[in-house]
């Protein structure tokens, strides 16, 4: 090794001469950088200096009324309804507790918490594709960590309390619809697409009529036929828990537009993949789960990830069926409590619900680049 | 509180509603058995029901509730309030998820007919007036003419301020909003020079205005919108409970006894109050309760005009005038039938 890197440096060029000298400061930096991607041309430092404007224009206002003119403290209402105030964030404050937790008892939330946790614990290893061990990852995440969270937050075990689903609320109920939505709605929807494209005619005309019945009506009816029409059809008094039959019915809404956007990756995987499976002995099991799923997902990634976010954030709907959801929780407190009326209680209420919101759906997003280009192999 | 959407539903529901009615029989014995009421409130009515910071249910009611539960179990904690927004009220109440309903909803003849239902009293008179400027010198809704008023879509408030402007045959411009914070927004940034809704609505409204003092309500009220407790129809036993409740409150009023006094007032010589505070009589035992139900609810909830001074008085941030609500003896229409 030694006398090989001797050699090489014997036989560089270069060697002796001065040290290259930096490019000139018109190419490179700060300024360059500037002068190449906003003032190149007449026309783009126009635009340039119109965008830095209507930049101003917007935050400058949004700035003084979210922070710098905002009130950051008071008991109540009153101190936000002095003219000239901005964001009455005591509101969110005082509220805070109900915004995440909902009417959840204040001396079981560690228990809220401790599922928080556990869920971080197994999904933030799962995420990161050099972590090993995902096959014990993915049995915790999937089946060992949904029958602990339901005890955690449900209780009636352990000595833990019971804690009835109406009384959840806030953040928590975002959180719990979304997740167990999207968790559900993937396997469901492979099974549909799975379905449609069967050759047994039974499984295909049963896959197409849900798909096309489920894509037919807004979630908003399913969530309202669940909640409104279905107890005059039970036994009076037999009332199945309201959370539960929106998550049934969130997650079948969500399977059927999955299974489109599945079907649209299986789509685009070539036939031939499918008779090179076949010719090397391969089960129909094996040929969707090694060859042609694989594939085909990846295809579909930005579009999973997009019925993803947007079904988290159709999770707010769960309102009109009297669930109270992180947004509907902040608007029954705006809307209810007189203590906290002011004209900027509505704007703080609903500026701070945004933020959470999109909070996670942009880290949704942010990840599922991540896992595009991790999973770009070829075909570039 | 009143939606016109909810008719179509509610002829859909009559139907399963009738058929859920005579299988319930026995609430005040299943409330009894459960050991909790199940008591339908509205989501976020201020003054009526709504949650305080620690998530707390508060209000005028919420108060009810608590009387009732109190009259059932002698403890007002034993209360489970549902949240029930105005579209799935009445399948709650049918389909027995609630036991009652105590959320600002008007008494109707429809009601009481097709959807099944029976209304206990009339805990709260309400009726939809206007609020405008002061500086627009308005005196009264007559001299509206060619106003601009805004005003929530979809609810009877449109329909009655088009009866009133007709009837009255002078003209005026809607500006129709689809939630109630952009109806009470848009007047505050002057986009109309009235606004109308229930009067008890109207000064919630008024609390969430820039200058609430430079606003005003019209003494002019075009409609009724009588609110109570409601249960459902074939109970005879409950809804005396319910009905009873009611009275006792307004009675304990009459009578002079307060949360304060009321074992000072047991003690009373009076009969009328005996009877009431349950020391002369089984008056209790009758509708299948305690004796000292009526001691026990003022004791630990108040009477009714402690429970209207806590949501609606001075001291509450929604002020509304008792008006219609004071007693019979001092003007108003409250008035309860003796306890003999």
């Amino acid at each position: 090794m030694d006398t090989q890197v001797a050699q090489g440096t014997i036989v560089t060029p270069n060697a002796g001469m001065n040290e290259p000298l930096p490019p000139p400061a018109s190419l490179v930096g700060p300024l360059a950088w500037l002068r190449q991607n906003l003032f190149s041309s007449i026309g783009n430092t126009v635009l340039t200096i119109l965008g830095l404007l209507l930049i101003y224009a917007i935050l400058k206002p949004f700035l003084d009324w979210a922070i710098f003119s905002a009130v950051w403290s008071g008991p109540d209402g009153s101190v936000c309804r002095v003219e000239g105030t901005g964001a009455c964030w005591p509101f969110v404050f005082a509220k805070f507790g109900q915004f995440m937790y909902g009417r959840f008892p204040d001396a079981e939330r560690w228990r809220v918490n401790l599922t928080y946790a556990l869920a971080l614990a197994g999904v933030v290893p799962l995420m990161i594709p050099s972590v090993p061990g995902k096959m014990w990852n993915a049995v915790y995440v999937f089946i060992i960590f949904p029958i602990m969270a339901y005890w955690l937050l449900t209780g009636g075990i352990f000595g833990l309390p019971i804690v009835e689903t109406q009384y959840w609320g806030g953040l928590l109920i975002t959180l719990v619809v979304a997740t167990v939505g999207i968790t559900m709605s993937f396997p469901i929807g492979i099974i549909l697409a799975l379905g449609r494209r069967s050759k047994m005619p039974l499984v295909k005309w049963c896959s197409i009529a849900f798909i096309e019945f489920v894509r037919g009506v807004p979630l908003i009816t399913i969530l309202f036929m669940s909640s409104v029409m279905l107890p005059l059809f039970l036994e009076h008094g037999t009332n199945p828990d309201k959370l539960l039959r929106a998550l049934i019915g969130v997650s079948l809404f969500a399977g059927a537009y999955m299974a489109e956007t599945v079907r649209g990756g299986l789509q685009a995987i070539p036939r031939g993949q499918v008779e090179a499976a076949e010719a090397l002995g391969l089960s129909y099991g094996k040929t969707m789960g090694l060859v042609v799923l694989p594939q085909a997902l990846k295809h579909v990634i930005p579009n999973i990830v997009s019925e993803f976010i947007g079904l988290f954030k159709d999770t707010s709907l769960v309102l009109i069926i009297g669930l109270f959801d992180l947004l509907g929780i902040v608007q029954q407190n705006m809307q209810g409590d007189a203590k906290w009326f002011a004209p900027s209680t509505p704007m703080t209420g609903y500026v701070f619900a945004g933020l959470i919101f999109w909070v996670f759906c942009f880290g949704m997003s942010r990840y599922s680049q991540f896992m595009e280009r991790k999973l770009n192999t070829s075909h570039r | 509180m009143k939606s016109i959407k909810i008719v179509g539903l509610a002829a859909l529901v009559a139907l399963g509603g009738a058929t859920g009615a005579l299988a319930q029989a026995k609430t005040l014995e299943a409330v009894k058995a459960r050991g909790t009421l199940l008591c339908g409130v509205g989501p976020a009515a201020p003054g009526f029901s709504n949650p305080d910071d620690k998530g707390n249910w508060v209000g005028f009611d919420v108060d009810y509730c608590r009387a009732l539960a109190v009259a059932i179990f002698n403890d007002p904690a034993k209360v489970t309030f549902k949240p029930l927004t105005s579209k799935e009220r009445f399948t709650a109440l049918q389909s027995g998820e609630v036991d009652l309903l105590s959320r600002t909803t008007t008494w109707t003849m429809s009601r009481d007919s097709s959807l099944g239902l029976t209304f206990a009293g009339t805990m709260f008179y309400d009726g939809q007036g206007f609020m405008v400027k002061k500086s627009l010198g308005v005196k009264a809704a007559k001299e509206l003419n060619g106003a601009s008023i805004c005003l929530q879509t979809g609810t009877t408030t449109e329909l009655n301020v088009s009866d009133f402007f007709r009837t009255n045959k002078i003209t005026y411009k809607p500006v129709l909003f689809e939630k109630s914070d952009e109806v009470t927004a848009a007047y505050d940034s002057g986009r109309c020079d009235a606004i109308t809704n229930d009067r008890s609505g109207l000064a919630s409204d008024q609390v969430k205005l820039k200058a609430p003092a430079d606003s005003v309500l019209l003494p002019d009220i075009i409609s009724k919108e009588p609110l109570g407790p409601v249960v459902r129809q074939g109970d005879s036993q409950f809804f005396t409970v319910t009905k009873w409740v009611y009275f006792a409150l307004l009675n304990a009023e009459e009578l002079g006894v307060t949360s304060a006094n009321a074992d000072e007032m047991a003690k009373s010589t009076n009969p009328e109050i005996k009877r009431l505070l349950g020391t002369e009589g089984d008056f209790g035992k009758g509708i299948g309760i305690a004796n000292d139900w009526a001691l026990q609810i003022v004791k630990k909830v108040g009477n009714y005009a402690e429970i209207y001074d806590r949501n609606f008085g001075a001291k509450s941030p929604v002020q509304i005038a008792r008006g219609a609500n004071e007693l019979w003896t001092k003007g108003g229409l409250q008035y309860a039938p003796p306890i003999r």
